[in-house]
């Protein structure tokens, strides 16, 4: 997995996760675990629709159950931005 | 284990009140709750009225983050709920509330958002679906929803047998007390069936009014669909005096059998039959019951043959008996209607009074009941309440006071 997130791709992943589990902007960091921030095994689903939607990517199950924290979530979707095909010209 | 069923709360969400007192102000000034169909285009419909809960606002019962699991026929159900436990004040112990009860009815659950992910798939080409599609589609989500809410742990389950669910669903819970199966119980039934696929589906079937819902009434040309909850809260008779507890109404009797004669044509022997097995469980007689809240669809059908099966059933009472349709006020719910008919029918108990029918124009030979078109007193110890379901599934609930 790749370790360096875009500030871009971070924001974006912050902002999808306070609004998807209702909660402030600034309690959302990328050190904060699942278990801080009170997520359980049905609100990430909510969460993996809306970063799915967001950035228009499928996040594989196998690699979404492996995600403890908002740091690890947020470098799983860059690696999925990444390796998306360029647009067609 | 025999007990007698006290009913000491009701609450109910429907398109002419969002509580129980609202509802009963609007029955019984014959407030008829049908009208155009809002929320979403009605072009190509061939019928454009309903009796949808317009005021409902769901953003004053839940928060954001509840609702995302949660689809409108289930929060529905759990304001109702939410009226009839807060009216009943149970005081469970600990032990009660691992046998408590909850028995919902829902003839299609969560229909809208069934039909708003089905849209977004297949005619907007979107990906996914939303992840909670499932657990918001499914009949028991009000009923496991609730039990989250209130930590009961007894039987819970869903019943869904179409127009006739939610009396399904409170007898159900009714034997359940009376026998000693749960100690309490919260029963009835939600639905919300204000969807564009949904409509366009009741309009195939050719069984939709183009204006309101008649009863009864020469001139009357199909149902109305209605959109709600009903909820009733169950205790023995002698928890609720012990407590000292105000018993609005006693359910006294269920019956529930099948036609066995076809997909949708009702049949009055069936329903006939039904009747008898409600009444022979309440061990009452058929002069016993002054009031009968009548199925009373406004279709050319179930008028006709429900009128033939209470002649049947109560012929030589008819002086006796008053029979009101109180569908033509709060529409059909489908899965809710038989709770939302129970409520009114046991208010009309408690307050020895009788619902009016709405909208009647003119006597029609083939319906040939006593009914009432103008609320009235009217002193009653018994009533019985109908349900008979597409599919020939018929429940009949007896209440006393």
């Amino acid at each position: 997995m790749s370790e360096s997130v875009s500030p871009e791709v971070l924001a974006r992943v912050l902002r999808t996760l306070a609004e998807t589990q209702k909660l402030p902007f600034e309690q959302v960091t990328p050190d904060a675990t699942f278990e801080q921030l009170n997520i359980d095994s049905l609100d990430g689903i909510n969460i993996l629709f809306a970063l799915e939607n967001e950035f228009d990517i499928n996040i594989p199950d196998e690699s979404a159950r492996l995600v403890r924290d908002v740091r690890q979530l947020a470098q799983g979707v860059q690696k999925l931005v990444d390796e998306k095909p360029a647009p067609a010209a | 284990m025999t007990r007698r069923v006290a009913v000491t709360g009701i609450g109910c969400v429907s398109a002419i009140g969002n509580t129980a007192p609202e509802f009963w102000a609007s029955c019984l000034a014959g407030q008829c709750g049908i009208a155009q169909i809002r929320g979403f285009d009605m072009t190509g419909v061939r019928f454009q009225n309903g009796a949808q809960a317009r005021d409902f606002d769901p953003s004053k019962h839940f928060d954001d983050k509840q609702l995302i699991p949660l689809d409108r026929f289930a929060q529905l159900a759990i304001v109702a709920a939410r009226e009839a436990l807060a009216q009943a004040q149970l005081g469970l112990t600990d032990e009660e509330r691992a046998r408590a009860a909850i028995v919902t009815g829902s003839c299609y659950g969560g229909k809208t958002s069934e039909d708003a992910g089905f849209a977004s798939l297949y005619r907007d080409s979107q990906p996914r679906l939303h992840p909670m599609t499932i657990p918001r589609l499914m009949a028991n989500a009000g009923a496991s929803a609730l039990t989250l809410e209130l930590g009961w742990q007894g039987p819970v389950w869903t019943v869904s047998t179409a127009c006739s669910s939610a009396n399904h669903a409170i007898g159900q819970a009714y034997w359940l007390v009376r026998h000693g199966l749960a100690d309490v119980a919260l029963t009835g039934g939600s639905e919300a069936p204000f969807t564009y696929g949904s409509l366009k589906a009741w309009e195939a079937l050719r069984v939709v009014s183009p204006d309101t819902c008649r009863p009864f009434s020469k001139g009357r040309a199909g149902m109305v669909l209605g959109e709600g909850a009903g909820m009733l809260v169950l205790e023995p008779l002698d928890r609720a005096r012990a407590r000292g507890a105000t018993v609005i109404a006693e359910i006294a009797g269920f019956g529930m059998g099948a036609d066995a004669h076809h997909l949708t044509q009702p049949s009055a022997a069936g329903a006939a039959r039904t009747l008898r097995l409600a009444l022979a469980d309440a061990n009452l007689p058929p002069e016993a019951i002054s009031v009968v809240n009548a199925h009373g669809t406004g279709t050319a059908a179930n008028d006709v043959t429900e009128s033939s099966a209470i002649r049947d059933v109560f012929g030589a009472n008819l002086n006796n008996l008053l029979v009101t349709a109180t569908k033509s006020l709060h529409g059909h719910a489908l899965g809710a209607s038989g709770a939302l008919e129970a409520v009114a029918t046991i208010l009309g108990l408690q307050n020895q009074c009788i619902v009016p029918t709405a909208n009647f124009q003119e006597p029609d030979p083939d319906c040939n009941v006593p009914l009432c078109l103008e609320q009235k007193p009217w002193p009653h110890e018994a009533s019985v309440s109908n349900s008979f379901a597409f599919g020939g599934l018929n429940a009949v609930l007896v209440f006393q006071r």
